[in-house]
């Protein structure tokens, strides 16, 4: 990519609001969960029961829970769980699912058809319902459920690519390269996988979002991360005994989570802008 | 009796990239039961003609100065009058004659609707009304083909189907934007003559859109030459071809294929492309592209002069233009 | 039509089989005997073999698939392990919760999502178009049993308009019974109807740019007869689709709901048997919640064919 190139995308990122929105939020998100390995504004993990159901302060900016823990400290290091889940979940999903996808497009006949079906198939089961039954067998916990998420997560990515994939070996590029005798292992790696790559990357963001959605819902339910490891899920699961003492415990983990959702979303729609202007229409 | 006259016509468009004027201080006059043609390449501002005559222009499109059809400006109608117009009294065929039949409805129900709006039919009267129109544009077993949904029909019958639609309100004006363009070459001729036959015995005036002047020269009357939104030549058919004047129109009929051409011998063709509507030069449109432009060109509009009283043409070097037609043509 | 439909009937019942071996075998693979939970750590080895002899586990895998799916087709599903009632029972009774909870979150997202999608995409990017994009761009990004906490917080412990939880049973009179489902359904209506609001609105914004729209408004068609005649139906086929796997989500969704409302329904029936190693109540309930998706799906391709008279063509 030429200098000229780069300029013109970056010029076009910061000219999409969502793009700017998502990444801002996304990058301060980032930020709290690397802050959060060196320092916290209190103890996160600490019980100190004389400190508990303390209201915000300057000490504690958004109050402590029934163990006296600091609330803003355990949203913080949450973030952390929340990135992890959605990183390994998504690289789960994306190197099977493309390679599924790439593989079932370039041999095409019933290789095709039986990852295809099989990919059809899970869709009769959504997303938490795979999650619960694969998080029965592992038992709950922390990398069970990023693992239940990360393989629901390929044949979404399967799907997608093997579409594309096949769009693209239509093309009258690739056709001129089978013709010039170049393998399908190649031409996939020259031609296929460059040109799908970007709608590959807003889908990646998508699933990001819907991995920290469906994280927080099984550590809600208490299959996902166990205490002590704070997690959004959980933060808010054991908010809501207490709600009627103290109802605030149970907006804060909700609004991150939403925060995260949200800059995830945005960001995703904001790279579809960029990266696929075919794809974004003007408005 | 004058029945459509538009009056310094402008149409602007706010895009992307600034305001755009596609349209500029268009006059058009057309008769009762005459037929006129609209010439000209893609992007010249024929179809925003069309679709400013029906008060259709795209959201961002505004129209201004005067479309009067029998005295009355249309441009002052509300959007509910001019609803009572469209399809009533001004009709309008479309050149994709494939997307532009509504997929999920059968195309008897499609008809049926302008007759049901415009003339209050019942349900009853209008499927037999549909009936005999399907019957007059030629399509085979009309009572049975009411109930097909467009992906039955081949292109062919899709536009005679449009064209039933634009005939079933006996509409004063049938506005046609490159009705065959995307037709086979052997169904150009049938939906042409079919037009042609319809118009002549109903008595319509026609507004013919083409980028195709052989398609122009058969089918019209009178003829405008649009380049870059404007004007650039218009009279009557048959004193345009005999006397192609300003340089563009020369360079259109030099771009046609002609019978008994070489086969090796290339078309002639004007170089350079369309201009950008939303950079157009502030004098003459063409500029960029004529060869015998010069300055005065780019910085005054040349204004229409008489050739005859059936011809008129914009261009400042009306006599070059001519010496040169007549010494072997403009482009070689 | 009938070749359309008796293939996509196929393809039911294949996925419909398919879905029940991979029960199965998920239940076959979950650790922990049954025999133990249900009688407890201090229980004598013979015991548990007996018991494990009663409830058949000592059979071959292939032998206990059948006689599952045998008794599937006869409606004998045998006793729960932990209730020791039969989980059909339980079941019927999980329903009556789960099932008007689905529907009616389905029935107010639909809503929803037409009455935001269609206004805003006939109010396209004027304010009130990108604020409700705004919101909905939100309401996507909110967990649902989030946003059930916070209506429980709101309508329940403030305003006390409805029950934070529980169930009256519909014994109790029909509006008590709705009235504890209404702020579930609200809570899972939202965020499925901002997403579908989006798919309605952009498809209803693209079908308006096609040809046979103009050609409807070349008729004389006014604005709004053009939307709801010519546009709405051509529209509601990507909406279709999504409303279909949605249904799935929603369904499933109610697990969670239940979870924050104290809802006995199939969500908490699952997830307490799981935590039993009820099998026998696990596989059965996942395979109902798997059927229930792949069947209204089925009939979602099938109004396809309804909507969309080109398909009929392409499929036979």
């Amino acid at each position: 990519m030429s200098l000229a190139n780069s300029q013109s995308f970056f010029a076009r990122c910061l000219r999409s609001r969502s793009f700017v929105v998502g990444g801002v939020i996304t990058a301060f998100l980032l930020l709290c969960a690397l802050v959060s390995l060196f320092w916290t504004p209190g103890e996160a993990f600490v019980i100190t029961v004389k400190d508990r159901f303390k209201g915000p302060s300057l000490e504690h900016w958004l109050g402590t829970d029934q163990f006296g823990r600091d609330v803003a400290s355990m949203l913080m290091t949450g973030t952390q769980n929340s990135i992890t889940v959605g990183v390994v979940a998504v690289s789960i999903g994306l190197f099977a699912g493309v390679a599924l996808g790439l593989y079932a497009s370039a041999k095409r006949g019933w290789t095709e058809e039986l990852i295809m079906r099989f990919s059809d198939f899970s869709f009769a089961f959504p997303a938490i319902l795979s999650a619960i039954m694969i998080t029965a067998i592992l038992g709950p916990g922390g990398v069970n459920s990023i693992i239940a998420i990360g393989i629901y997560n390929i044949p979404v990515f399967a799907r997608l690519t093997r579409g594309s994939a096949n769009a693209i070996w239509t093309r009258e590029y690739v056709m001129a390269s089978r013709a010039s005798g170049k393998g399908k292992f190649r031409i996939t790696v020259e031609h296929i996988l460059p040109n799908i790559l970007s709608i590959i990357i807003v889908q990646a963001t998508i699933q990001f979002a819907l991995a920290i959605l469906a994280e927080a819902a099984l550590s809600y339910l208490g299959l996902g991360t166990q205490p002590p490891d704070p997690s959004w899920g959980r933060m808010l699961n054991e908010a809501q005994t207490l709600m009627f003492l103290q109802p605030m415990q149970a907006v804060y983990p909700g609004a991150a989570i939403a925060l995260a959702v949200f800059g995830l979303n945005l960001l995703g729609d904001g790279l579809r802008d960029v990266l696929d202007p075919r794809l974004s229409r003007k408005r | 009796m004058l029945l459509l006259d538009v009056e310094n016509l402008n149409v602007d468009l706010s895009t992307a990239k600034g305001p755009a004027r596609a349209v500029r201080n268009l006059n058009i006059q057309l008769e009762k039961g005459e037929t006129l043609g609209i010439v000209g390449e893609s992007g010249c501002g024929k179809s925003m003609t069309a679709l400013a005559l029906m008060g259709l222009l795209p959201d961002n499109g505004t129209a201004t100065g005067a479309i009067r059809l029998g005295g009355e400006n249309l441009l002052d109608k509300s959007e509910a009058e001019m609803c009572r117009i469209r399809g009533n009294r001004i009709a309008m065929i479309f050149q994709e004659p494939m997307t532009s039949l509504n997929p999920v409805h059968t195309i008897g129900r499609q008809i049926m609707e302008p007759l049901r709006l415009h003339r209050g039919l019942d349900k009853k009267d209008a499927m037999e009304e549909v009936v005999r129109l399907l019957d007059r544009v030629g399509i085979p077993n009309p009572s049975e083909r009411v109930r097909n949904y467009p992906h039955q029909l081949s292109g062919g019958q899709r536009q005679r189907v449009m064209i039933a639609l634009a005939l079933s309100c006996a509409p004063d004006i049938l506005i046609a934007d490159e009705p065959t363009t995307a037709l086979d070459v052997t169904i150009q001729d049938q939906i042409l003559d079919l037009i042609q036959t319809l118009v002549e015995e109903e008595g319509m005036s026609l507004v013919l859109i083409s980028h195709d002047l052989g398609v122009i020269a058969e089918n019209t009357q009178k003829v405008v030459v649009m380049y870059g939104g404007t004007v650039v030549e218009s009279g009557n058919t048959d004193k345009i071809f005999d006397e192609l004047t300003h340089p563009y129109t020369q360079g259109l009929f030099a771009a046609m294929p002609k019978v008994g051409m070489g086969r090796n011998k290339r078309l002639t063709t004007i170089p350079g492309t369309v201009p950008d509507l939303v950079n157009l030069p502030k004098g003459c449109t063409f500029t960029d592209r004529c060869p015998i432009a010069t300055d005065a060109c780019r910085d005054t509009v040349p204004a229409i002069q008489d050739m005859s009283s059936t011809h008129q043409v914009a261009c400042h070097h009306m006599q070059n233009a001519i010496t040169a037609r007549e010494t072997g043509g403009l482009y070689k | 039509m009938s070749v359309f439909f008796v293939k996509r009937f196929m393809t039911l019942l294949a996925t419909l089989f398919g879905a029940s071996v991979v029960i199965f075998l998920v239940m076959e693979i979950l650790p922990g005997d049954p025999a133990l939970v249900i009688l407890g750590v201090d229980a004598t080895p013979e015991a548990t073999a007996a018991l494990t002899k009663e409830l058949g586990l000592d059979r071959p895998a292939l032998e206990r698939y059948f006689t599952w799916i045998s008794g599937l087709l006869v409606g004998e599903l045998g006793n729960s392990y932990a209730y020791k009632v039969p989980v059909t029972e339980l079941i019927s009774g999980a329903l009556k919760i789960t099932f008007p909870l689905a529907i009616m979150s389905m029935a107010l997202s639909v809503i929803l999502a037409l009455v935001i999608g269609l206004y805003a995409a006939a109010h396209h990017n004027k304010a009130s178009d990108v604020t409700l994009m705004g919101i909905s761009q939100l309401g996507i990004s909110i967990p649902n049993f989030w946003l059930a906490v916070l209506l429980v917080l709101f309508f329940a412990v403030n305003l006390r308009w409805f029950p934070p939880g529980g169930f009256p049973g519909w014994e109790e009179g029909f509006w008590p019974a709705v009235r504890s489902l209404v702020l579930p359904a609200v809570a899972l209506a939202t965020v499925q109807g901002a997403m579908l609001a989006r798919i309605t609105r952009s498809s209803v914004l693209e079908v308006y740019r096609e040809d046979f729209v103009r050609t409807a408004r070349a008729k004389g068609v006014s604005r709004q007869a053009t939307l709801w005649g010519h546009v709405l139906r051509n529209a509601m086929i990507p909406v279709l689709t999504v409303m279909g796997i949605q249904f799935g989500n929603l369904l499933v969704g109610t697990v969670i709901a239940e979870n924050v409302f104290h809802l006995p329904g199939l969500g908490s029936t699952v997830l307490k048997a799981i935590n039993n190693r009820d099998i026998i109540v696990v596989e059965n309930v996942v395979l109902l919640l798997a059927a229930i998706v792949v069947i209204v799906n089925f009939f979602v391709d099938i109004l396809y064919a309804v909507v969309d008279p080109r398909l009929k063509a392409h499929d036979i």
